[in-house]
């Protein structure tokens, strides 16, 4: 396929990473806080091509694998109102509540429809104007500008029996965070897809304020080898500094109209992270003025007190403290056919993509 | 969560774009882009049903035409290597 291919070739691959070995002298760690990246460092083993000055670690990249439980529960409670549909990313409906998940709450009868996009829970919406339609929006910024426009989208058609549940953070403060934190790492492997939004002008505190570099990266083996060329070169000399691989997509000034619809429809809220707890001015709450479509607003449930897996050690792995084999449950009573934490039920996931990808060389 | 595809546009109607995905067909909204500018023909990044970026040809190119030097710069690093018999960084 045009714009894939092209950058999965063997040979260049190889010779990159024979340049990466050349060039790479100082033990380097480097974090990926994408999900998509991940999966594609496991699937297509990049680490393996590296030298041993080189370490790779997963951040918090995963949006199903920061977000708390709480969440999950709060969902649950609400597709057991009378006449509603929850409506999710497929992503959501295996992740374990505290004492369930939407999977097995469907199963128990509720009316839980998953959806590749949003687009499709408004024609929900619209085929069927005598329920209220619960959209559950997850995601950073690659994933929110669509909540964003369908909520103006529900407005504009007079769609008052749709709301929206919003999960969407946003990845600066936790990249700030783990540096606070002390996690020892020495540049950023920055979200591509993100930075599509955003532009990469978000990033420039990183080196400004803690030295590190964030070079934006595609997801092809070829991307992911410059980026960590780039980032090497940046070490090894010294110039930490905000760079874009992935310029066929990510602009520095980033999506105007989408930024615009974000800011239109969103404000920037207290949330709570996986292994960070509460950052302030992370999370994305819905505006006042479309407090109509906001079901945290419309809906008034009780929700089940909040209880975490002991033993699973979700928050460190997403800190880049722990890796997934670390964990006495993993590959154990935690496979992705039977998954206790987070980190193991999405398929970006760090645990999962070990899982998939690593379980035979563990 | 933030996968997001390579879609190439082969119908716009108004602010949505008929799109293929290798041989798939996909209705993928346009809005978040400025679609005027858009062509049959260009390629997008795709992402929950919405196109979030059009793709740059001349920047791809461009980043291809990095990977032939960075194979030629390291022919030439091992030229040297062999002929000095240091380690080049």
């Amino acid at each position: 396929m045009k714009y894939i291919d092209e950058y999965r070739d063997k040979d260049k691959v190889l010779s990159l990473a024979e340049l990466i070995r050349k060039t790479s002298v100082k033990p380097i760690r480097l974090m990926e806080v994408c999900g998509g990246h991940t999966m594609s460092i496991q699937r297509f083993g990049i680490p393996s091509l590296l030298p041993e000055t080189i370490e790779l670690v997963s951040g918090p990249g995963c949006p199903v694998c920061v977000t708390s439980r709480s969440f999950i529960d709060q969902a649950i409670a609400y597709s057991k109102l009378e006449n509603v549909i929850i409506t999710t990313y497929g992503d959501l409906i295996r992740v374990p509540g505290s004492t369930s998940t939407l999977d097995k709450e469907k199963a128990a009868g509720a009316d839980i429809r998953m959806v590749y996009s949003i687009l499709d829970a408004l024609n929900i919406a619209k085929a069927n104007k005598h329920k209220k339609v619960i959209f559950l929006g997850i995601g950073f910024e690659t994933t929110s500008p669509a909540s964003a426009a369908g909520i103006i989208k529900a407005q504009m058609a007079g769609l008052f029996n749709f709301s929206v549940f919003s999960a969407h953070k946003i990845m600066p403060p936790p990249m700030a965070a783990l540096i606070d934190e002390g996690v020892n790492i020495n540049g950023y492997i920055g979200p591509g897809h993100v930075s599509t939004i955003t532009g990469s002008h978000i990033y420039d505190f990183i080196p400004q304020k803690y030295g590190l570099g964030v070079v934006i990266s595609g997801f092809e083996p070829l991307d992911l080898l410059q980026s960590v060329y780039m980032l090497v070169k940046q070490h090894e000399t010294n110039s930490p500094k905000v760079e874009i691989q992935y310029s066929r997509v990510v602009k520095p000034e980033g999506n105007a109209k989408a930024q615009d619809m974000l800011d239109e429809v969103f404000y920037l809220r207290k949330d709570w992270w996986r292994g960070l707890g509460e950052l302030e001015a992370s999370g994305m709450g819905i505006r006042d003025k479309y407090a109509e479509f906001d079901a945290e607003k419309q809906f008034d449930v009780e929700v089940e007190p909040t209880r975490e897996d002991k033993g699973c050690i979700c928050g460190d792995i997403l800190k880049g403290l722990k890796k997934p084999s670390d964990c006495k449950l993993f590959g154990k009573a935690c496979t992705p056919a039977e998954p206790v934490g987070a980190c193991m039920v999405s398929n970006e996931g760090a645990c999962h993509a070990y899982y998939r990808y690593n379980k035979d060389s563990q | 969560m933030c996968l997001s595809i390579p879609a190439k546009i082969e119908q716009i109607e108004g602010d949505m774009a008929l799109c293929t995905v290798g041989g798939a067909e996909y209705h993928a909204s346009i809005q978040m882009l400025d679609y005027e500018e858009l062509n049959v023909g260009d390629y997008v990044l795709l992402h929950t049903g919405f196109a979030i970026q059009k793709i740059s040809k001349e920047e791809a190119d461009a980043t291809l035409k990095i990977f032939n030097e960075f194979e030629k710069l390291n022919v030439s690093l091992d030229e040297e290597e062999i002929q000095t018999g240091k380690r080049i960084v």
